[in-house]
Order: C-alpha cells, then sequence, then structure tokens
C-alpha cells in the first residue's frame, strides 16, 4: 500500500494553502477532497474580505492569523496570478450609539497591532463614498483591508502545490480516519469509479490534516474523538450588475453586533457588487438554499448602508455556511481550533474555521507547518520548489495591442464565448488544461468568469459544452453543473437519419 | 489593429440588422458591413425552426431559418459584405463626439478598427435569468432560459431535460413547451405571475392548449430543491402584490426549470456610447427613422424594444437602413424640429419616443405601443396632438402581448408643426 507523509483533508483555502505550504518539503503529500473541484466548499461562497484585523478579541489565534495572514496577502497573491485589491474597509456608524462602538472597535484594532486604521466623520465617509447613507455620523476606516478572488487563490494554490508535487484527488470522500492505536494510520475513502460504482479503500499516512470545513467534527469524531461541534450558520447574497460598481468603490460595513459583522455592501474584485450576508443558524450542513425571507433582510440590511442600491441591477443569489463551533463544544472560545490533539500521535485538526478564515489561511497554513514540525515531522526543504504557478492571460484585462499579439498567436482568443464578461475559446481551452482541469461547468466559471455575468450562462452554456466536450474528450452528456449527478444536458434529441 | 472604414456598419446580423444593411445599399450607401458574433447569420431566427414568420413581408408562412436565409440572400445580392464570429468590444467616439470608431475581434481578422460615416445598432436582446428573479431554493444543474434551451434542442440536438416546469408564460415558454413535447419530454406545468398570458395568443392556442399543458396563472415559483440536478420545484398563488398566498404551496417533481420571463435589449455597448436609453423600454430614444440621440448611430429591432413579430422587425429596419444611408450619403432633411410621444392612458410605452418633423411620404412612419393592462372588450386607442385628436382607432381588444401599431399620415404635418406633442391613450370604447 502507498503510504504518505501528509494527508490533508479538504481542498478549500485552508487545505490549499496547507498543502501549498508543505509542498516546499521533500515529502509526500496528499490532498482530496470529495467535490469535483477544489474550493467548492465555504470557499466558493463567502465576502471575499481580506479583514484588517479589528474585529477578533485580543490574543485569540483568529486575531494573531489575521493579522499576519493579511500582511502575507500581497506576496502571496503576486506569487501566485490571483487579483487582490487594497482598497481599504469602512465600518460605517448610523447613529451616536453606533458612533461609540467605532471607538472600541479601533481600540481593539490597536491592541490586535492593525496598522493604518482612522476615525473619519461622516461628512469624509461621504466624501469617499458619495452613494453611502446620509445618517453616517463617522467610520472607522482600515487601510489594510482588501478584496480578493477566493476561489481564484485556492485554485491557484492548489495549482501550485500540484506543480511542485503534491498529489490531488478529488470526488474522494473521506469516510473516516483510521486508526491503530494511538496511532493514525491513515483514512478510508469512498470515490465513485467510472460506471456509477462506489470503491472503498485505505490510504496510509504518517500525518493527516483536518482541513474540511463544516465537516471537520464528523471526521475527528470518526478518529474517536470528540470535543468540536460545528454548526452551520448561513449567510445569504445578492450580486449586482458591473453597473452599480460606480456606486461602490470599497467595502462598507455596518456597525457590527454580538453575533456577525452585518450585512454589508462591497465591490467584487471582478468588478460586481456584492450585498450580504445575513446569519442563520441552521442544522443541514448542506443546505445552502436561499430564503425569501433571508434575501429580504439582506436588500434591507444593505439599503440602510446604501439607500440607492437599485433591484434591476441584482443578477445572482447565492449562500454560503459558516463552520461555526456550536455554543455547548468542550472548548468552545470562539476562537480557530487549529491544533495537534493529544490524544493521539498523527493528526492534525483545522476546526471552526470561520470568518475571517480566508484572510488568515496564508497564516494558517505557516502555522500548521509549525505544528507539525513542532510535533516531529521532519521538513526538509526541497531546492527546486517554485512558489508560482503558470497564469494564463486573461484577454479582458490586456490592452488592444496584447489582445491582437494574443489572438495572433492563437486565433481561439479572437472568439468570444461569453459576451458579457468578454471570455474567449482560447481561455476555456486553457482552462481544461490547466494543471487542476476545469471539469465542470462551475470550475470553469470559476476560472474564466465564464457566466458570471448579467446574462448568467445564456448565451455561453450551449458553446462552452461543445468547447469543454472537445478539449477533455467526454460526451457533452457527461458534462455537469458541479459533478456528481448535476449533469447539463439528459440525451440527444431524436436521431435524425 | 486593422482599421478599415465603410458608410454603414451594422452592429448584428439578425432580421433587423440584415434588413438594415439591404435597405442601405438600396438607397445609395456604397459600403455597407454588417458585424455578427455568431458563426452564421440571421440572429435568434436560426433557432425558431417553428412557422409563424413573414406572413406580411413575404407573404408566405415561413420558419424562422427560411426567414433568415431570404434577407441574408438580398443583403449579399445586393452588395452587402458581413463579417461573422466577430463581436464588436467598444464603441468609441472622438473627443468631439462626431466620429465614432467601432473596435472588433474575431479569430480569423484579428483586432479590428472600424470607423464608418453611420453605424445601425441590431444587438437584439438577451433573456433575463434566474438571478434577476431571485427565485428562492438551491442552485442545481437543470435551470435554464427557455431561448438557452432552445438552442440546446435545436441547433446543438441535446435535450435540457426530461421533466420540465416552465416559469413564465412568454412566446419562447410557449414555443419550446411544445418542441420538448414533442421530443419525448414532458412538460408538468408553465406557471405565469400575472393572471393573464404574456405571449401571443397563438402560442398559447397551438403550443400550450393543443397540448394540454397544465398553465397556472397568478401563480409563481416559491422554491427550488435539488442538490445536483433540479428534483423539484414549489408553486404558489400570488396575490395582487404578487406575494405568494400561505397554503397554495405545490410540490411538482421535475428535473428542469425554463424561465421565459422577458427579454433585456442588449445595449450595453450604445450605453457607452453615450446613446440616450429610454428606462422604460430599456433600448435607445428613437425617432421614426430609428436616429438615436447620437448623430449618425441608428437603432432597429429588438434592441430599441423588444417586437413579437419579425415583420415589425423588419419594417423598422428598413426605415432605419433607409436613414443610415441618408446620413451616409449626407442628404437628410437638415432642418426638422421634433416632437415629443407621450404614453398615456393605460399605455406602456411607444416607440419612437419622439417625431421628426416634417413626415416625409417616401419615409413611412409608425407609432408601436403596448398597452398596460390587458382589455378583453372593445377599446380606442386615441392619438392626440395637445388634446386635438388626429386618429381615433377602435380595436376589439387590446393585450400587452401584441404590440399596436399607428401610421402617421404626412397630411398631418401642418397641425403637427404648433404642436408640442403627441399622446396616445387606449380606453373602453
Ligand atoms: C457567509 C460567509 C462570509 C464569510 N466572509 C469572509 C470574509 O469576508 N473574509 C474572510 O476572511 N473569511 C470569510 N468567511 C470565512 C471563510 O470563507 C472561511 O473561513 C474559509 O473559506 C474556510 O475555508 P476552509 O478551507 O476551511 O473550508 P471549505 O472551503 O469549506 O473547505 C472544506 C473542504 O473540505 C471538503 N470536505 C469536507 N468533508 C470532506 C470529506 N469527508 N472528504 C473529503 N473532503 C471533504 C469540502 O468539500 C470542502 O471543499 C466567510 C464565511 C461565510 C460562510
Ligand atoms: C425564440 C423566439 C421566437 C420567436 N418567434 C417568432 C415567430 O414565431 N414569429 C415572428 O414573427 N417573430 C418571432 N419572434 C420575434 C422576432 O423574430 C425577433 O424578435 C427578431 O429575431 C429580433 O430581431 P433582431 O435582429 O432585432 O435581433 P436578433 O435576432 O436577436 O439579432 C441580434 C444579433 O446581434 C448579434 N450581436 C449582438 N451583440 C453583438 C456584438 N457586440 N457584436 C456582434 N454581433 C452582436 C447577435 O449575435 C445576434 O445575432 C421570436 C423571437 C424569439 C427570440
Amino acid at each position: 500500500m502507498t503510504s504518505y507523509d501528509v494527508i490533508v483533508i479538504g481542498a478549500g483555502v485552508v487545505g490549499s494553502m496547507i498543502a501549498r505550504a508543505l509542498a516546499r518539503y521533500r515529502l509526500r503529500t496528499l490532498l482530496l477532497d470529495k467535490a469535483a473541484d477544489v474550493g467548492e466548499g465555504t470557499t466558493k461562497a463567502n465576502t471575499a474580505i481580506v479583514h484588517a484585523g479589528y474585529d477578533a478579541k485580543p490574543g485569540t489565534l483568529k486575531a494573531r492569523l489575521n493579522l499576519a495572514g493579511n500582511a502575507q496577502y500581497d506576496r502571496v497573491c503576486s506569487e501566485l496570478g490571483v487579483e487582490f485589491d487594497r482598497c481599504g474597509t469602512y465600518v460605517v456608524a448610523a447613529s451616536a450609539e453606533e458612533r461609540i462602538s467605532l471607538d472600541e472597535l479601533y481600540a481593539r484594532g490597536r491592541q490586535n497591532g492593525v496598522p493604518g486604521m482612522t476615525l473619519i466623520d461622516g461628512a469624509e465617509m461621504r466624501r469617499r463614498e458619495p452613494s453611502v447613507t446620509p445618517q453616517a455620523v463617522g467610520a472607522l476606516y482600515a487601510a489594510t483591508g482588501g478584496i480578493v478572488d477566493p476561489f481564484g487563490l485556492c485554485i491557484a494554490a492548489a495549482e501550485c502545490a500540484v506543480l511542485n508535487g503534491v498529489e490531488l484527488a478529488l470526488e474522494t470522500e473521506v469516510t473516516g480516519i483510521v486508526r491503530e492505536g494511538r496511532r493514525v494510520a491513515g483514512v478510508e475513502i469512498r470515490k465513485q469509479m467510472p460506471g456509477g460504482n462506489l470503491a472503498v479503500q485505505k490510504l496510509a499516512s504518517r500525518w493527516v490534516v483536518i482541513a474540511a470545513g463544516l465537516w471537520a467534527d464528523d471526521l475527528l469524531h470518526s478518529a474517536g474523538l470528540d470535543g468540536l461541534s460545528i454548526t452551520p450558520r448561513k449567510g445569504e447574497y445578492y450580486v449586482l450588475d458591473r453597473v452599480a460598481a460606480g456606486q461602490v468603490h470599497t467595502v462598507l460595513f455596518p456597525c457590527p453586533t454580538a453575533f456577525s459583522k452585518g450585512i454589508l455592501v462591497t465591490r467584487t474584485i471582478h468588478g460586481n457588487v456584492m450585498l450580504g450576508p445575513n446569519s442563520v443558524s441552521i442544522s443541514d450542513k448542506d443546505d445552502l438554499a436561499c430564503t425569501r425571507e433571508g434575501l429580504d433582510e439582506v436588500m434591507q440590511g444593505a439599503l440602510k448602508l446604501v439607500p440607492g442600491l437599485d433591484r434591476r441591477q441584482i443578477i445572482r443569489t447565492f449562500a454560503g455556511l459558516r463552520a461555526t463551533q456550536r455554543p455547548t463544544g468542550r472548548s468552545n472560545t470562539g476562537d480557530f481550533v487549529i491544533e495537534v490533539p493529544r490524544e493521539v500521535d498523527g493528526l492534525l485538526l483545522c476546526g471552526a474555521i470561520e470568518s475571517p478564515g480566508l484572510a488568515a489561511a496564508p497564516a494558517i497554513a505557516a502555522y500548521v507547518v509549525d505544528l507539525l514540525r513542532g510535533a516531529g515531522l521532519t521538513l526538509v526543504e526541497r531546492p527546486d520548489y517554485d512558489p508560482t504557478r503558470p497564469v494564463q492571460p486573461r484577454f479582458s484585462h490586456l490592452s488592444r495591442e496584447e489582445q491582437q499579439a494574443l489572438i495572433a498567436r492563437d486565433p481561439r482568443h479572437g472568439n468570444i464565448v461569453c459576451r458579457c464578461e468578454t471570455v474567449t475559446e482560447g481561455e476555456i481551452v486553457a482552462a481544461c488544461h490547466a494543471p487542476i482541469p476545469a471539469r465542470t461547468y462551475d470550475a470553469l466559471k470559476r476560472r474564466t468568469r465564464l457566466g458570471t455575468g448579467r446574462c448568467q450562462g445564456g448565451f455561453d452554456t450551449p458553446l462552452a459544452i461543445e468547447i469543454m466536450a472537445r478539449e477533455l474528450g467526454v460526451s457533452p452528456l457527461d458534462l455537469t453543473l458541479k459533478g456528481g449527478g448535476s449533469r447539463l444536458v439528459t440525451r440527444q434529441t431524436k436521431a435524425v437519419a | 489593429m486593422r482599421n478599415l472604414r465603410c458608410d454603414v456598419l451594422v452592429i448584428g446580423s439578425g432580421p433587423a440588422g440584415l434588413a438594415a444593411a439591404y435597405q442601405a445599399r438600396e438607397c445609395g450607401a456604397r459600403d455597407v458591413l454588417v458585424i455578427e458574433r455568431n458563426a452564421e447569420l440571421g440572429g435568434i431566427l436560426p433557432q425558431c425552426i417553428h412557422n409563424g414568420f413573414g406572413v406580411r413581408v413575404f407573404q408566405s408562412d415561413l420558419t424562422g431559418p427560411e426567414y433568415v436565409a431570404r434577407w441574408a440572400r438580398m443583403a449579399a445580392e445586393a452588395g452587402v459584405r458581413t463579417l461573422t464570429r466577430t463581436m464588436v468590444l467598444a464603441i468609441e467616439s472622438s473627443p468631439d463626439g462626431a466620429r465614432r470608431r467601432v473596435i472588433a475581434t474575431s479569430g480569423a481578422d484579428g483586432m479590428l478598427a472600424i470607423e464608418p460615416t453611420a453605424l445601425v445598432l441590431a444587438m437584439g436582446c438577451r433573456e433575463r435569468p434566474r438571478g434577476a428573479l431571485a427565485i428562492p431554493g438551491l442552485r442545481p444543474a437543470g435551470v435554464y432560459t427557455a431561448g438557452t434551451a432552445q438552442r440546446l434542442v435545436n441547433i446543438e440536438g441535446y435535450m435540457p431535460g426530461e421533466r420540465h416546469v416552465i416559469l413564465g408564460s412568454g412566446d419562447i415558454g410557449m414555443i419550446m413547451a411544445r418542441r420538448l413535447t414533442l421530443e419525448g419530454a414532458r412538460v408538468e406545468a408553465m406557471c405565469e405571475i400575472l393572471p393573464y398570458v404574456s405571449g401571443l395568443r397563438r402560442n398559447l392556442v397551438q403550443c400550450v392548449m393543443d397540448y394540454d399543458i397544465p398553465l397556472h396563472l397568478s401563480t409563481t415559483v416559491i422554491d427550488v430543491a435539488g442538490r445536483e440536478r433540479v428534483e423539484s420545484v414549489t408553486i404558489a398563488q400570488v396575490d395582487a402584490a404578487w406575494r405568494p398566498i400561505a397554503g397554495t404551496e405545490r410540490v411538482l417533481p421535475c428535473d428542469t426549470l425554463l424561465l421565459s420571463v422577458g427579454l433585456i435589449p442588449e445595449n450595453e455597448l450604445s450605453r457607452a456610447a453615450g446613446v440616450m436609453i429610454d428606462p422604460v423600454t430599456g433600448g435607445p430614444v428613437v425617432d421614426q427613422a430609428g436616429a438615436t440621440s447620437v448623430p449618425g448611430v441608428y437603432a432597429a429591432g429588438n434592441v430599441v424594444h423588444v417586437y413579437d413579430l419579425v415583420d415589425d422587425v423588419t419594417a423598422s429596419a428598413l426605415r432605419a437602413g433607409r436613414s443610415a444611408a441618408g446620413c451616409a450619403c449626407c442628404t437628410l432633411l437638415a432642418e426638422s424640429c421634433e416632437l415629443p410621444v407621450t404614453a398615456g392612458e393605460n399605455v406602456h410605452h411607444v416607440v419612437p419616443q419622439r417625431v421628426r418633423l416634417p413626415l416625409v411620404p417616401e419615409e413611412g412612419a409608425t407609432l408601436e405601443l403596448r398597452v398596460r393592462q390587458p382589455v378583453e372588450k372593445a377599446v380606442r386607442v386615441r392619438l392626440s396632438a395637445d388634446g386635438d385628436v388626429l386618429l381615433n382607432k377602435r380595436l376589439r381588444y387590446v393585450r400587452p402581448s401584441e404590440m399596436i401599431g399607428l401610421a402617421l399620415q404626412p397630411e398631418w404635418n401642418e397641425r403637427l408643426t404648433s404642436a408640442g406633442g403627441l399622446q396616445v391613450d387606449v380606453e373602453e370604447a
């Protein structure tokens, strides 16, 4: 049986960043995910903000890793060719009471060591973001806050890991962690085989890292340990057309409540405007449904911050689930749970990685490596480690001259497939042959922006199906939206003789 | 980047683009070029394999591909040049606003910069997607707009699903209800949030009723279930404010939800070119010849407002093509004044939004309007200029789905020159 040094369960942004951090060393590492693509969990559905770090309670892991993660974003994103904009964030106070809470946030930020914070008055806030509510009496500006492409970062980190020798297995579900006495021996996996059968298999590994988001507690229990109980908390969102981007240039938070950072209005790195999230405790870890009430709450909340938002510019709704620790949990402090449980050897747990998990991800990865080293894993650097990955040209980002040169090199870049987002056939072809190929429509979407514009795939879907089938060498009947049974078309129309 | 010049450049090769280009040549423009993003000419029509096209224009009942093939041939014979698989990315204006440069890309030709004397916008429209309606529920595979499904079935040869629920009763949705049934799939229901069907009566009879497809009016989809592929949708009746009525929910098992909930004129290019857009139609503000607010830029077809009959699209495009040629040849009447047109009682919108005077007999001019509410009994459509009634047209009924045309008469010129504006009202007779 093949044996790994480390198996990382979960290829979200946390697992993928960990895999990349491990790829620096001479290790045999396997990154596993049950979904058809990396980043299909919470990583694909969040607010995408690289928080400055004033929210978390001083002294917590959250506070420390948020700050450290934030500081690494420029380097990590430039190495990986990921879109990131340190545009600054605002917490807007709309009443005298709220104004007081800004002082508290500011003080907490100072304690956490957050640089670049200033308190501004309502007039200054409106000067910077004229669409903000006239009720604004002041704001906390955090210059180091930013916005990022969260799935782009996850894909890039996983690709970098793969290019440096990490093995990746998608559509591979870990059904349990295998123990031999005190020692963790590996994992048991279930894999969908061609033809629809399920194959069950054991994989041996010296270390198992749980980076499974909402399912971290279930996996921990499978190893015979308790002490963590994750309860999902849903956040729903609206995405608005790019034309709304004239209204919001940065990130506008309301003053936070005890439960959440509140419903915000933010520009996205792709130039849309996003509203959300609300915060609703639910029980089903797969329940990503948007509800009428939830969406109404989001719109109400967003309008309080930016009263001029136009409902007619809505192009999409979605929901994401926070991996919140249940209040009854044994060690619940509201903090990230990143530790090597003392009861066993060979297990590392990343639990309750809720916000600011994205902002902290680069620092979480570094911390995990430190913990593994401290627990006895020998880490020898590989001389050939490359922290970058090849970045495919994005037609819509190029100058006319560069576009001309690109088409001259590959005429498929002259064929526009997605007209709202100006995505070319060349970009689709490249995504189908990337280090982690796009094998589903959603995977293609996250890599190229195809179908994410105002027509939401209306024009491109038939063309994308044709190109993907050709490039991947499969029948259109086998193409899915997001793996499993999510087929795009069901059969051929009646054959014509 | 290759630089080109032409007299008239047409963006889009649907029935509007082809007719405008044909007419521009017929009216003397020397160099007329049509740019089309798709691999084939014809806009939306190659996928409309049903009949019902051209009854007025050609006095024969053609399919979409047949109708557009005729126009493609006529345009080619008239000397129109076409570039397919070429997409317009931007319309740039010179600093003084007088000239325009159209930037396009194609695999075969690379980047193109084209400077036309006159430009005709004929980009058609797109379908309103699920996100725009914010339908609650999960987001599995199997949710398509009806036009996307139509392309999958009629062009690509693949079925979007086996058991369909159609939300919205637009024409494409009704046509797809029949098409899918003929392909051996099931259509479990068609739901419409309005108390009446939003597409043509003809399609309701021939595509829905003839196939016994259950139609639920004042009903909408309030939930979509299924993690991977659609497994069911929940429908519910709505009150007058479109709020779901508790207790009327019903779960319909299905694997596909098709949306036929409206078309939106494609005017991102027009907006960026500074063309004034009517917030009601979503299309450019035009005069009776399709002239937009930007000199030298014309518009025709679905890019202006959504048509239900291709014959009307063609007529609007012939007018725009004629005036684009006039602009290109500098024969337009320089001195003219404009009358604003107001949508009055029970009128949703009127196109053109302004009428240029004087009315010229060979130019032809038609007011195209849609009502807000259906009236299933005799009505009077009244056209007036400052209260002075020009026309009183009796109709047996009016429906939002059926566009109403009012021809403007050149003999009104004198009465109109002193008027401040035109207004159309629709009232019970
Ligand atoms: C509404 C919302 C808003 C947020 N906003 C922000 C923000 O603005 N800024 C910020 O920093 N953070 C934010 N967060 C938090 C951030 O999104 C998460 O902390 C981060 O994405 C967590 O990444 P992850 O890799 O731990 O989890 P995930 O992305 O969920 O990855 C876990 C992966 O594990 C896989 N998996 C699970 N079980 C198994 C198994 N048994 N076998 C195989 N694979 C398995 C899953 O398929 C999944 O891909 C937000 C979160 C939510 C929900
Ligand atoms: C599904 C359907 C069924 C119909 N059925 C009937 C019927 O039965 N009978 C009837 O009389 N009428 C029918 N109609 C109505 C009528 O035929 C259409 O409204 C008509 O096709 C509109 O013509 P158009 O030229 O304005 O737009 P379109 O046909 O949509 O053409 C627009 C063209 O512009 C191109 N384009 C857009 N942007 C760019 C760009 N940036 N660069 C290059 N090219 C671009 C598009 O690719 C497209 O080819 C139907 C319409 C639809 C949608």
